[in-house]
Protein backbone atom coordinates (compact mmCIF):
# COMPACT_ATOMS: atom_id res chain seq x y z
CA UNK A 1 0.00 0.00 0.00
CA UNK A 2 2.62 2.35 0.61
CA UNK A 3 4.76 1.70 -2.09
CA UNK A 4 2.15 2.08 -3.98
CA UNK A 5 1.28 5.32 -2.70
CA UNK A 6 4.52 6.76 -3.25
CA UNK A 7 4.69 5.79 -6.51
CA UNK A 8 1.35 7.40 -7.31
CA UNK A 9 1.99 10.55 -6.04
CA UNK A 10 5.26 10.16 -7.68
CA UNK A 11 3.29 8.91 -11.01
CA UNK A 12 1.46 12.06 -10.89
CA UNK A 13 3.97 15.04 -10.03
CA UNK A 14 5.95 13.10 -13.07
CA UNK A 15 2.74 13.48 -14.70
CA UNK A 16 2.28 17.00 -13.93
CA UNK A 17 5.89 17.83 -14.22
CA UNK A 18 5.20 16.42 -18.31
CA UNK A 19 1.94 18.64 -18.43
CA UNK A 20 3.77 21.74 -17.54
CA UNK A 21 6.86 21.28 -19.82
CA UNK A 22 4.01 20.15 -22.22
CA UNK A 23 1.99 23.47 -22.41
CA UNK A 24 5.66 25.76 -21.31
CA UNK A 25 6.39 24.36 -25.09
CA UNK A 26 3.32 24.05 -27.62
CA UNK A 27 4.31 22.66 -30.71
CA UNK A 28 3.96 25.10 -33.09
CA UNK A 29 5.45 28.19 -30.34
CA UNK A 30 5.09 31.18 -31.81
CA UNK A 31 8.58 33.08 -32.38
CA UNK A 32 9.55 36.96 -33.61
CA UNK A 33 10.35 35.27 -37.33
CA UNK A 34 6.26 34.22 -37.29
CA UNK A 35 5.46 37.47 -35.40
CA UNK A 36 6.99 39.36 -37.58
CA UNK A 37 5.92 37.73 -40.52
CA UNK A 38 2.31 37.96 -39.74
CA UNK A 39 2.19 41.44 -39.19
CA UNK A 40 4.22 42.31 -42.71
CA UNK A 41 1.08 40.03 -44.34
CA UNK A 42 -0.95 42.48 -42.12
CA UNK A 43 0.28 45.55 -43.95
CA UNK A 44 0.90 44.32 -46.95
CA UNK A 45 -2.70 43.92 -47.74
CA UNK A 46 -3.69 46.86 -45.38
CA UNK A 47 -1.55 49.14 -48.52
CA UNK A 48 -3.35 47.47 -51.11
CA UNK A 49 -6.69 48.14 -49.44
CA UNK A 50 -5.76 51.51 -48.82
CA UNK A 51 -4.30 51.91 -52.46
CA UNK A 52 -7.13 49.72 -54.25
CA UNK A 53 -8.94 52.95 -55.11
CA UNK A 54 -12.11 50.71 -54.00
CA UNK A 55 -15.01 52.50 -53.42
CA UNK A 56 -16.13 53.15 -49.43
CA UNK A 57 -18.11 50.24 -48.82
CA UNK A 58 -15.92 47.64 -51.09
CA UNK A 59 -13.17 48.91 -48.61
CA UNK A 60 -15.09 48.60 -45.08
CA UNK A 61 -15.68 44.80 -46.18
CA UNK A 62 -12.11 44.02 -47.41
CA UNK A 63 -11.02 45.58 -43.78
CA UNK A 64 -13.41 43.15 -42.11
CA UNK A 65 -12.46 40.00 -43.71
CA UNK A 66 -8.76 41.55 -42.84
CA UNK A 67 -9.23 42.16 -39.54
CA UNK A 68 -11.35 38.41 -38.74
CA UNK A 69 -8.35 37.16 -40.11
CA UNK A 70 -5.34 38.85 -38.83
CA UNK A 71 -6.88 39.38 -35.62
CA UNK A 72 -7.96 37.37 -32.58
CA UNK A 73 -11.66 39.20 -32.87
CA UNK A 74 -13.52 37.22 -30.22
CA UNK A 75 -10.71 38.28 -27.72
CA UNK A 76 -10.45 41.95 -28.52
CA UNK A 77 -14.45 41.64 -28.11
CA UNK A 78 -14.81 39.99 -24.63
CA UNK A 79 -11.78 42.50 -23.31
CA UNK A 80 -13.48 45.76 -24.88
CA UNK A 81 -17.00 44.81 -23.13
CA UNK A 82 -15.09 44.33 -19.28
CA UNK A 83 -17.23 43.08 -16.44
CA UNK A 84 -20.42 42.60 -18.86
CA UNK A 85 -18.91 40.12 -21.19
CA UNK A 86 -19.36 37.49 -17.71
CA UNK A 87 -22.87 38.30 -17.32
CA UNK A 88 -23.84 37.71 -20.93
CA UNK A 89 -25.34 34.60 -22.31
CA UNK A 90 -23.51 32.61 -24.57
CA UNK A 91 -25.96 33.77 -27.44
CA UNK A 92 -25.59 37.03 -26.33
CA UNK A 93 -21.68 36.76 -26.57
CA UNK A 94 -21.60 35.15 -30.14
CA UNK A 95 -23.91 38.42 -31.35
CA UNK A 96 -21.84 40.37 -29.85
CA UNK A 97 -18.75 39.45 -31.17
CA UNK A 98 -20.17 39.35 -34.81
CA UNK A 99 -21.72 43.11 -34.01
CA UNK A 100 -18.18 44.33 -32.56
CA UNK A 101 -16.18 43.11 -36.19
CA UNK A 102 -18.40 45.13 -38.03
CA UNK A 103 -18.38 48.08 -35.73
CA UNK A 104 -14.56 47.79 -35.96
CA UNK A 105 -14.16 47.20 -39.22
CA UNK A 106 -16.28 50.56 -40.14
CA UNK A 107 -14.43 52.78 -37.39
CA UNK A 108 -10.90 51.83 -38.14
CA UNK A 109 -11.40 51.49 -42.04
CA UNK A 110 -13.01 55.06 -41.95
CA UNK A 111 -9.41 56.20 -40.52
CA UNK A 112 -7.09 53.90 -42.53
CA UNK A 113 -8.57 55.71 -45.40
CA UNK A 114 -7.18 58.43 -44.32
CA UNK A 115 -3.47 56.53 -44.95
CA UNK A 116 -3.89 56.03 -49.32
CA UNK A 117 -0.85 56.70 -50.80
CA UNK A 118 0.84 56.29 -47.49
CA UNK A 119 3.09 53.39 -46.52
CA UNK A 120 3.54 51.31 -43.35
CA UNK A 121 6.77 49.17 -42.85
CA UNK A 122 7.74 46.73 -40.44
CA UNK A 123 10.62 47.95 -38.38
CA UNK A 124 11.73 45.41 -35.27
CA UNK A 125 10.15 42.61 -33.22
CA UNK A 126 10.22 41.99 -29.70
CA UNK A 127 9.09 38.93 -27.36
CA UNK A 128 7.64 40.76 -23.96
CA UNK A 129 5.32 38.75 -21.71
CA UNK A 130 2.47 38.60 -23.70
CA UNK A 131 3.22 37.46 -26.54
CA UNK A 132 5.27 39.76 -29.02
CA UNK A 133 5.27 43.20 -29.85
CA UNK A 134 5.76 44.29 -33.53
CA UNK A 135 6.88 48.02 -34.00
CA UNK A 136 5.85 49.59 -37.54
CA UNK A 137 5.99 53.33 -39.11
CA UNK A 138 3.63 54.65 -40.99
CA UNK A 139 4.61 57.55 -43.35
CA UNK A 140 1.68 59.58 -44.57
CA UNK A 141 1.53 62.46 -46.97
CA UNK A 142 1.70 65.84 -45.51
CA UNK A 143 2.11 64.38 -42.09
CA UNK A 144 5.08 63.07 -40.02
CA UNK A 145 5.67 59.41 -39.61
CA UNK A 146 4.05 57.88 -36.88
CA UNK A 147 4.36 54.36 -34.63
CA UNK A 148 1.93 51.63 -34.58
CA UNK A 149 3.41 48.94 -32.09
CA UNK A 150 1.10 45.61 -32.85
CA UNK A 151 0.79 43.07 -29.80
CA UNK A 152 0.57 39.58 -31.19
CA UNK A 153 0.27 36.18 -29.64
CA UNK A 154 -0.68 32.35 -30.42
CA UNK A 155 -2.77 31.83 -27.13
CA UNK A 156 -6.08 31.44 -29.35
CA UNK A 157 -4.34 28.54 -31.14
CA UNK A 158 -3.60 30.35 -33.97
CA UNK A 159 -0.71 33.64 -34.69
CA UNK A 160 -3.05 36.29 -34.12
CA UNK A 161 -3.02 40.27 -32.80
CA UNK A 162 -5.00 41.51 -30.47
CA UNK A 163 -4.18 45.01 -29.99
CA UNK A 164 -2.24 47.97 -31.89
CA UNK A 165 -0.75 50.48 -30.19
CA UNK A 166 -1.42 54.33 -32.94
CA UNK A 167 1.31 56.25 -31.35
CA UNK A 168 1.02 54.75 -27.77
CA UNK A 169 -2.59 55.03 -27.68
CA UNK A 170 -3.81 51.43 -27.33
CA UNK A 171 -6.87 50.26 -29.17
CA UNK A 172 -7.96 47.77 -26.54
CA UNK A 173 -8.26 50.26 -23.76
CA UNK A 174 -10.12 52.72 -26.50
CA UNK A 175 -12.68 50.77 -27.05
CA UNK A 176 -13.09 48.90 -23.33
CA UNK A 177 -13.87 53.14 -23.07
CA UNK A 178 -15.77 53.98 -25.95
CA UNK A 179 -18.12 50.20 -25.18
CA UNK A 180 -18.15 51.11 -21.56
CA UNK A 181 -19.80 54.47 -22.79
CA UNK A 182 -22.00 52.99 -24.50
CA UNK A 183 -23.44 50.36 -22.89
CA UNK A 184 -24.15 52.97 -20.33
CA UNK A 185 -26.03 55.19 -22.05
CA UNK A 186 -28.41 52.51 -23.15
CA UNK A 187 -28.53 51.17 -19.39
CA UNK A 188 -26.44 48.43 -19.85
CA UNK A 189 -29.03 46.94 -22.76
CA UNK A 190 -27.10 44.86 -24.28
CA UNK A 191 -28.88 43.30 -26.97
CA UNK A 192 -29.56 47.55 -27.49
CA UNK A 193 -25.82 47.65 -27.72
CA UNK A 194 -25.61 44.82 -30.05
CA UNK A 195 -27.93 45.90 -32.78
CA UNK A 196 -26.89 49.57 -32.59
CA UNK A 197 -23.12 48.21 -32.98
CA UNK A 198 -23.70 46.86 -36.63
CA UNK A 199 -25.70 50.33 -38.07
CA UNK A 200 -23.41 52.66 -36.28
CA UNK A 201 -21.42 54.81 -38.37
CA UNK B 1 -16.65 72.58 -22.59
CA UNK B 2 -13.43 71.72 -24.84
CA UNK B 3 -15.22 69.73 -27.30
CA UNK B 4 -18.02 72.43 -28.11
CA UNK B 5 -14.79 74.96 -28.05
CA UNK B 6 -12.91 73.11 -30.45
CA UNK B 7 -16.28 72.78 -32.89
CA UNK B 8 -16.93 76.08 -32.53
CA UNK B 9 -13.61 77.98 -32.67
CA UNK B 10 -10.79 75.87 -33.39
CA UNK B 11 -12.39 73.71 -36.18
CA UNK B 12 -13.61 76.21 -38.14
CA UNK B 13 -10.65 78.34 -37.96
CA UNK B 14 -8.24 75.50 -38.05
CA UNK B 15 -9.58 74.62 -40.97
CA UNK B 16 -9.67 77.94 -42.86
CA UNK B 17 -6.19 78.61 -41.58
CA UNK B 18 -5.04 75.48 -43.49
CA UNK B 19 -7.39 76.24 -46.55
CA UNK B 20 -5.74 79.74 -46.62
CA UNK B 21 -2.37 79.80 -45.02
CA UNK B 22 -0.09 77.41 -47.19
CA UNK B 23 1.62 74.40 -46.21
CA UNK B 24 5.19 77.21 -46.34
CA UNK B 25 3.84 79.98 -44.28
CA UNK B 26 1.86 77.30 -41.67
CA UNK B 27 5.26 76.07 -41.04
CA UNK B 28 6.85 79.24 -41.31
CA UNK B 29 4.92 80.25 -37.89
CA UNK B 30 5.11 76.81 -36.26
CA UNK B 31 8.92 77.23 -36.46
CA UNK B 32 8.71 80.88 -35.11
CA UNK B 33 6.15 79.91 -32.34
CA UNK B 34 8.82 76.77 -31.64
CA UNK B 35 12.36 78.96 -31.78
CA UNK B 36 10.73 81.18 -29.43
CA UNK B 37 10.21 78.33 -26.84
CA UNK B 38 13.77 77.45 -26.79
CA UNK B 39 14.93 79.32 -24.17
CA UNK B 40 12.22 77.93 -21.64
CA UNK B 41 13.06 74.30 -23.31
CA UNK B 42 16.80 74.74 -22.67
CA UNK B 43 16.21 75.96 -18.79
CA UNK B 44 14.12 72.69 -18.69
CA UNK B 45 17.08 70.67 -20.28
CA UNK B 46 19.29 71.82 -17.16
CA UNK B 47 16.78 71.07 -14.53
CA UNK B 48 16.42 67.69 -15.54
CA UNK B 49 20.32 67.14 -15.39
CA UNK B 50 20.38 67.27 -19.37
CA UNK B 51 23.07 68.66 -20.21
CA UNK B 52 23.73 67.36 -23.86
CA UNK B 53 19.63 68.55 -24.77
CA UNK B 54 20.67 71.68 -23.24
CA UNK B 55 23.59 72.19 -25.35
CA UNK B 56 22.00 70.90 -28.41
CA UNK B 57 18.62 73.04 -28.24
CA UNK B 58 20.66 76.05 -27.45
CA UNK B 59 22.90 75.41 -30.57
CA UNK B 60 19.48 75.22 -32.34
CA UNK B 61 18.12 78.54 -31.13
CA UNK B 62 21.53 80.14 -31.91
CA UNK B 63 21.59 78.65 -35.29
CA UNK B 64 17.58 78.87 -36.24
CA UNK B 65 17.58 83.26 -34.60
CA UNK B 66 20.20 83.91 -36.95
CA UNK B 67 20.78 82.17 -40.07
CA UNK B 68 16.79 80.85 -39.94
CA UNK B 69 15.86 84.31 -39.94
CA UNK B 70 14.96 85.24 -36.12
CA UNK B 71 13.01 81.62 -35.96
CA UNK B 72 11.16 80.97 -39.29
CA UNK B 73 13.20 78.77 -41.31
CA UNK B 74 14.61 75.51 -39.36
CA UNK B 75 18.30 75.42 -40.49
CA UNK B 76 19.24 73.23 -37.31
CA UNK B 77 16.29 71.04 -38.41
CA UNK B 78 17.12 70.74 -41.84
CA UNK B 79 20.90 69.87 -40.45
CA UNK B 80 19.68 66.93 -37.99
CA UNK B 81 19.87 68.86 -35.24
CA UNK B 82 16.13 67.84 -34.46
CA UNK B 83 13.84 69.12 -32.12
CA UNK B 84 13.68 67.63 -28.93
CA UNK B 85 11.24 69.79 -26.99
CA UNK B 86 10.75 69.07 -23.12
CA UNK B 87 8.78 71.24 -20.57
CA UNK B 88 8.32 71.68 -16.66
CA UNK B 89 5.71 68.97 -16.77
CA UNK B 90 8.55 66.23 -17.39
CA UNK B 91 11.17 68.15 -15.24
CA UNK B 92 8.24 67.48 -12.31
CA UNK B 93 8.38 64.19 -13.65
CA UNK B 94 12.63 63.37 -13.66
CA UNK B 95 11.73 64.76 -10.36
CA UNK B 96 10.18 62.08 -9.24
CA UNK B 97 6.44 64.20 -8.71
CA UNK B 98 3.36 61.77 -8.75
CA UNK B 99 1.24 62.45 -12.01
CA UNK B 100 -1.51 63.65 -10.03
CA UNK B 101 -5.52 63.70 -11.38
CA UNK B 102 -6.29 64.32 -14.74
CA UNK B 103 -7.52 67.56 -15.32
CA UNK B 104 -9.27 69.64 -18.44
CA UNK B 105 -7.52 73.51 -18.14
CA UNK B 106 -9.93 75.50 -19.92
CA UNK B 107 -8.60 76.40 -23.76
CA UNK B 108 -5.24 74.43 -23.01
CA UNK B 109 -7.46 71.69 -23.09
CA UNK B 110 -6.41 67.73 -21.40
CA UNK B 111 -3.55 67.61 -19.12
CA UNK B 112 -3.25 66.34 -15.24
CA UNK B 113 -2.30 68.05 -12.19
CA UNK B 114 1.33 67.55 -12.36
CA UNK B 115 1.33 68.71 -16.00
CA UNK B 116 -1.27 71.76 -15.56
CA UNK B 117 1.35 73.28 -12.53
CA UNK B 118 4.32 72.65 -15.31
CA UNK B 119 2.39 74.49 -17.74
CA UNK B 120 1.90 77.76 -15.17
CA UNK B 121 5.53 77.73 -14.17
CA UNK B 122 6.52 77.36 -18.04
CA UNK B 123 4.68 80.11 -19.02
CA UNK B 124 5.52 82.29 -16.14
CA UNK B 125 8.77 81.77 -16.63
CA UNK B 126 9.42 81.85 -20.32
CA UNK B 127 12.36 83.65 -20.70
CA UNK B 128 10.99 84.69 -24.43
CA UNK B 129 8.59 86.96 -22.32
CA UNK B 130 10.78 88.88 -20.57
CA UNK B 131 13.35 89.29 -22.65
CA UNK B 132 11.33 90.63 -25.89
CA UNK B 133 9.46 93.99 -25.67
CA UNK B 134 5.90 94.38 -25.33
CA UNK B 135 4.97 94.51 -29.55
CA UNK B 136 7.12 91.12 -30.15
CA UNK B 137 5.35 89.44 -26.70
CA UNK B 138 2.15 90.19 -28.96
CA UNK B 139 3.60 88.57 -32.41
CA UNK B 140 4.74 85.39 -30.04
CA UNK B 141 1.27 85.08 -28.80
CA UNK B 142 -0.15 85.30 -31.95
CA UNK B 143 1.79 82.46 -33.55
CA UNK B 144 1.23 80.46 -30.26
CA UNK B 145 -2.55 80.41 -31.05
CA UNK B 146 -1.72 79.67 -34.54
CA UNK B 147 0.55 76.80 -33.76
CA UNK B 148 -2.93 75.24 -32.01
CA UNK B 149 -4.98 75.92 -35.10
CA UNK B 150 -2.35 74.16 -37.57
CA UNK B 151 -1.55 70.78 -34.49
CA UNK B 152 -5.46 70.68 -35.17
CA UNK B 153 -5.42 71.17 -38.83
CA UNK B 154 -2.76 68.13 -39.25
CA UNK B 155 -4.44 65.70 -36.88
CA UNK B 156 -8.00 66.61 -37.64
CA UNK B 157 -8.53 63.08 -39.10
CA UNK B 158 -7.58 61.47 -35.77
CA UNK B 159 -9.37 64.00 -33.49
CA UNK B 160 -12.50 63.40 -35.54
CA UNK B 161 -12.75 60.06 -35.68
CA UNK B 162 -11.56 59.42 -32.07
CA UNK B 163 -13.60 62.27 -30.27
CA UNK B 164 -16.70 63.49 -32.43
CA UNK B 165 -17.13 60.03 -33.06
CA UNK B 166 -17.46 58.81 -29.63
CA UNK B 167 -20.30 58.88 -26.90
CA UNK B 168 -18.20 59.82 -24.14
CA UNK B 169 -15.73 62.39 -25.25
CA UNK B 170 -14.01 63.56 -21.85
CA UNK B 171 -13.08 59.70 -21.18
CA UNK B 172 -11.70 59.39 -24.76
CA UNK B 173 -9.72 62.64 -24.54
CA UNK B 174 -8.38 61.90 -20.84
CA UNK B 175 -7.07 58.54 -22.06
CA UNK B 176 -5.65 59.96 -25.27
CA UNK B 177 -3.59 62.38 -23.44
CA UNK B 178 -2.76 60.12 -20.87
CA UNK B 179 -1.37 57.52 -22.80
CA UNK B 180 0.43 59.63 -24.88
CA UNK B 181 1.77 61.87 -22.43
CA UNK B 182 2.89 58.90 -20.45
CA UNK B 183 4.40 57.31 -23.48
CA UNK B 184 6.29 60.25 -23.79
CA UNK B 185 7.46 60.98 -20.37
CA UNK B 186 8.63 57.01 -20.74
CA UNK B 187 10.46 57.50 -24.03
CA UNK B 188 8.25 54.99 -25.63
CA UNK B 189 5.66 52.14 -25.14
CA UNK B 190 5.73 50.98 -21.15
CA UNK B 191 6.48 47.28 -22.12
CA UNK B 192 5.63 47.02 -18.05
CA UNK B 193 2.28 47.53 -18.39
CA UNK B 194 1.03 46.37 -22.09
CA UNK B 195 -2.42 44.91 -22.60
CA UNK B 196 -2.88 41.02 -21.66
CA UNK B 197 -6.26 40.25 -21.99
CA UNK B 198 -5.36 36.68 -21.91
CA UNK B 199 -4.50 36.47 -18.71
CA UNK B 200 -7.56 37.57 -17.10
Amino acid sequence: MRTSSVLSRRATLGFLAAATAFLASPVSALNDQEASALIGKLVDDLNSIINSGKSESAMFDDFERMFARYADVPIIAQSSLGAAWRSASSSQKSAYVKAFQVYMARKYGKRFREFIGGKITVNATKQVTSGYLVNSTAKLAGSAPFALDWQVSDKSGQDKMFNLYIEGISLLATERTEIAAMLDKRKGDLNQLISDLKSIN
Amino acid sequence: MNKALDKALFKPASKAYGAVAPGVVATGVDNFANNLSLPGVVVNDLLQFKIGDAFHNTFRFALNSTVGLGGLIDVAGQNKLNARPTDFGETLFVWGVPEGTYVEMPVFGPSTQRDAFGFVVDFAFDPANSLIGKKQRQVGTAAKILKKADDRNKFSGLVESVLYDSEDSYAQSRLLYLQSRRRELHGGIDEQNLEDPYAN
